[in-house]
């Protein structure tokens, strides 16, 4: 008699089938070693947004009656083994779900695993993660973070990946012998099965101790009852806006105290304060209000409220102006433009080297990013 | 109609599917002739699912996508007027905008099978499971069932076409499958052969109220009150008939596919020797019978009764299963404003139903999982708490407890 869950944490629509697949495969081998289980997504987080985290589950039991319990639910209360497909959301999720932000570990039980697929050694990783009270164990596997979108998938085999090193992780859950025949029956496909084999092979763990990792306490929101609710649906406006961060020049928009945006982006903008034209569309296309006008008539991105859409780099005139990077390079939410006022140099070094490294990610949305079509363009002028 | 029917499932298969992709194979073992849609979550799950056979060749139907919920429900009337064997859905507020269409339906004595995907009704907007959408229905001449597993929404639905269908039937059929738990988790489900479907379920046949040029007929006249009493009594006839039909579908369903409880219309789970049972439907069904077990682990007789059929009510079954215990605890995932002892309908029905009898249970309500809160298994152990005090103490602090609300 036993039960073993699994949670995929994913980026809503852009990882979506990559979820669905690990978790479906999940219940289909366990099959092929006599147990049965269920695949579900987490109901309030959708309709699925661009980017927003969400979940899905995998539970497999022994008997048809121990998987009852795991029925009617939206959320494991706790899993074997979380499996994180964006690095960047090591520093916590936000979802549709809930208000404020759940560590990345949250339901890892004591014992259980973290795999999170990442370019980032363990030591970074866990410079996000947050602190636990019970040990478990930390599984990267060495990949680009897998992006597509509704309609199209890429296929890059990040799901064989992680599904081999759930076997070595949690072989109680499945067999790595069952996988492999079943990914067989499934997808028919020699180097998907050599996919998992090697993954499995190759997976190693770092324990994390007790207290280890990031020691921030989590964004947390109390929920008020029926009777300190207003009555009638009522939700009250946000106060007007007015002048910069306390100062009477320049202009910050009125915004919630308690509704803001944490983990939700899986990029951020980098604006590079020296070129920007104020041209002002940035601000006015932003569909978050998340750009606060400076004393000095700049714009700079409040990463309290920005979704990391990317529509301010799709807008910009100037090329070099607003560049999308990676979230998982940030470990604060601190303002770009008091950086640069605070130190011109330092900040335009520092801007300088992640705009480089980014030409070099392929963390894309499939929106338009800076240089994210040329290559196409220049084909069909040719 | 003419359809290719290709053979989908030539040899029994098992799924892993939900159960709106249950209801959408069951469609397809069918051979359902014209499905409508207009998109509302969850029941757009089926529409997804049944889209995508359509694409893929492997169903073949007249898949119409109305332009609002109540044409969605005209169109099926109709089509099942002329002989078509018809399918729809629809959720919450949706559903409620076909209503107009939806009490013809039944008027008319048209088989129509609907989905209902369990939806909080607005506002607020709101996805979750709420039972106030479907109980609607229940004063219309509508066979409402109430499905809690993936395999029983694909069972049902085929016994559902069946039922319906019946000469000495005729009256629709409204599947309701809660939110999210039935419609969009994905569970085992073992899909029976297209010969085996062929073998239990006949064409449909409308045989002289078929509206057809070769069958000249006109049907929906206007009354006056020289004529309505004797309408409506034919359909109450019709739904009085119903229950032997069912029974007998039912049987012979599970001497085709070997599956099925004993009786269609209720479950009774532990019930025998209890002396608490709790009451309630559709996917309440997972927590209260873990809850259950693990009462009687610990040597408290508890039982669990799933209402299966809420329209018919199997009023003598149920009176039958719940006259051993001495408190009955009712729990409602839907409500009634301002109703006898402010409480959920099931409730209403269950109490009434059991007014007749000579000795009556302490009977208590539990309003719960509204707009799709999780009912968890410590939920019922309070609910359970609730009606020993009562048996106990011989008195009834309040009939109406809402659970796991923030005060």
């Amino acid at each position: 008699m036993a039960t073993h869950a699994v949670e995929v944490v994913y980026r809503g629509i852009f990882q979506r089938t990559l979820a669905r697949n690990i978790v479906r495969q999940i219940v289909f081998a366990a099959r092929k070693d006599g147990k049965i289980g269920t695949a579900f997504g987490r109901y309030s987080d959708s309709p699925e947004r661009n980017g927003i985290p969400a979940k899905q589950f995998a539970v497999v039991c022994d008997t048809a009656l121990e998987l009852e319990e795991s029925l009617a639910v939206y959320e494991a209360t706790n899993v074997d083994v979380t499996i994180n497909v964006d690095d960047a959301m090591c520093k916590g999720i936000e979802s549709w779900a809930w208000y404020g932000l759940q560590p990345i570990n949250e339901l890892t039980k004591p014992d259980g695993t973290l795999i999170v697929t990442s370019r980032q050694d363990a030591d970074s990783l866990l410079e996000d993660i947050h602190q636990k009270d019970t040990a478990y164990n930390l599984a990267v596997i060495p990949s680009t973070v897998s992006f597509s979108g509704l309609w199209v998938y890429k296929d890059d085999h990040t799901d064989m990946r992680v599904l081999g090193t759930l076997c070595k992780v949690c072989p109680e859950l499945v067999s790595v012998e069952a996988m492999l025949e079943s990914i067989n029956e499934q997808t028919g496909n020699a180097t998907k099965v050599s996919s998992v084999q090697k993954a499995f092979d190759r997976s190693t763990t770092r324990l994390v101790e007790p207290g280890e990792g990031n020691s921030e306490t989590p964004f947390s929101f109390d929920m008020p009852g029926w009777k300190t609710m207003e009555e009638g649906l009522v939700i009250r406006a946000v106060p007007e806006g007015g002048g910069f961060r306390g100062g009477e020049d320049g202009y910050q928009p009125g915004r919630s105290e308690v509704f803001k945006k944490w983990s939700v982006r899986s990029m951020r903008p980098v604006i590079n304060f020296e070129t920007c034209i104020k041209c002002t569309l940035c601000w006015l296309q932003c569909p978050d209000t998340c750009f606060d006008i400076t004393p000095d008539g700049l714009y700079d991105a409040n990463m309290e409220s920005c979704c990391g859409c990317g529509v301010c780099e799709a807008v910009c005139p100037v090329p070099d102006c607003v560049t999308m990077v990676s979230e998982s390079e940030f470990n604060d939410n601190n303002s770009q433009w008091e950086a640069w006022t605070a130190d011109k140099d330092a900040y335009n070094t520092w801007s300088t080297v992640l705009v480089e490294k980014q030409k070099t990610e392929t963390r894309t949305h499939g929106f338009h990013h800076v240089g994210g079509y040329d290559e196409e363009i220049q084909a069909e002028e040719i | 109609m003419a359809t290719v029917q290709t053979q989908l499932y030539q040899q029994p298969k098992e799924e892993l599917i939900s159960g709106s992709e249950a209801i959408g194979i069951a469609c397809a073992l069918a051979d359902v002739d014209v499905i409508t849609a207009y998109p509302i979550r969850p029941y757009d799950t089926v529409m997804q699912y049944v889209s995508r056979l359509k694409a893929d060749g492997a169903f073949d139907f007249d898949y119409i996508i109305a332009e609002s919920e109540h044409s969605q429900f005209e169109i099926v009337k109709h089509a099942s007027a002329v002989g078509a064997r018809t399918f729809t859905g629809s959720s919450g507020v949706g559903w409620f905008y076909a209503f107009e269409a939806i009490t013809v339906t039944a008027g008319l004595r048209l088989p129509v099978v609907a989905m209902v995907g369990n939806r909080a009704l607005d506002d607020p907007g709101a996805f979750g499971v709420e039972h106030n959408d479907a109980m609607a229905v229940r004063d219309l001449g509508w066979h409402l069932y109430w499905v809690s597993t993936a395999q029983e929404a694909l069972d049902m639905a085929l016994i559902a076409w069946k039922v319906a269908e019946d000469p000495r039937v005729l009256l629709p059929f409204a599947l309701s499958c809660d939110g999210s738990f039935l419609t969009h988790s994905q569970a085992i489900v073992q899909v029976p052969s297209q010969d085996q479907v062929n073998s239990f379920l006949p064409a449909y046949q409308r045989g002289t109220l078929q509206l057809h040029p070769d069958n000249p007929i006109t049907v929906a006249p206007q009354v006056n009150e020289d004529w309505l009493m004797e309408i409506r009594k034919q359909t109450d006839e019709a739904m009085r008939r119903t229950p032997a039909v069912i029974k007998e579908v039912y049987e012979e369903f599970k001497r085709e596919f070997g599956r099925g409880d004993p009786s269609p219309f209720i479950e009774e789970y532990m019930c025998e020797d209890a002396e608490i049972i709790l009451v309630g439907m559709g996917t309440l069904a997972m927590p209260t019978r873990v809850a259950v077990r693990r009462m009687r682990e610990a040597g408290k007789k508890v039982g669990f009764l799933r209402v299966k059929f809420f329209r018919p009510f199997a009023t003598e079954e149920i009176q039958q299963a719940l006259k051993g215990a001495k408190g009955v605890a009712v729990i409602d995932r839907d409500y009634s404003y301002g109703s006898p002892s402010y409480g959920g309908v099931l409730f209403q029905e269950l109490r009434s139903a059991m007014y007749p009898m000579e000795e009556r249970p302490v009977m208590l309500n539990f309003i719960a999982g509204l707009g799709g809160r999780e009912v968890m298994v410590r939920d019922i152990d309070e609910m359970v708490e609730t009606t020993q005090k009562a048996l106990d103490t011989g008195k009834i602090d309040q009939e109406t407890t809402w659970v796991a609300v923030r005060e």
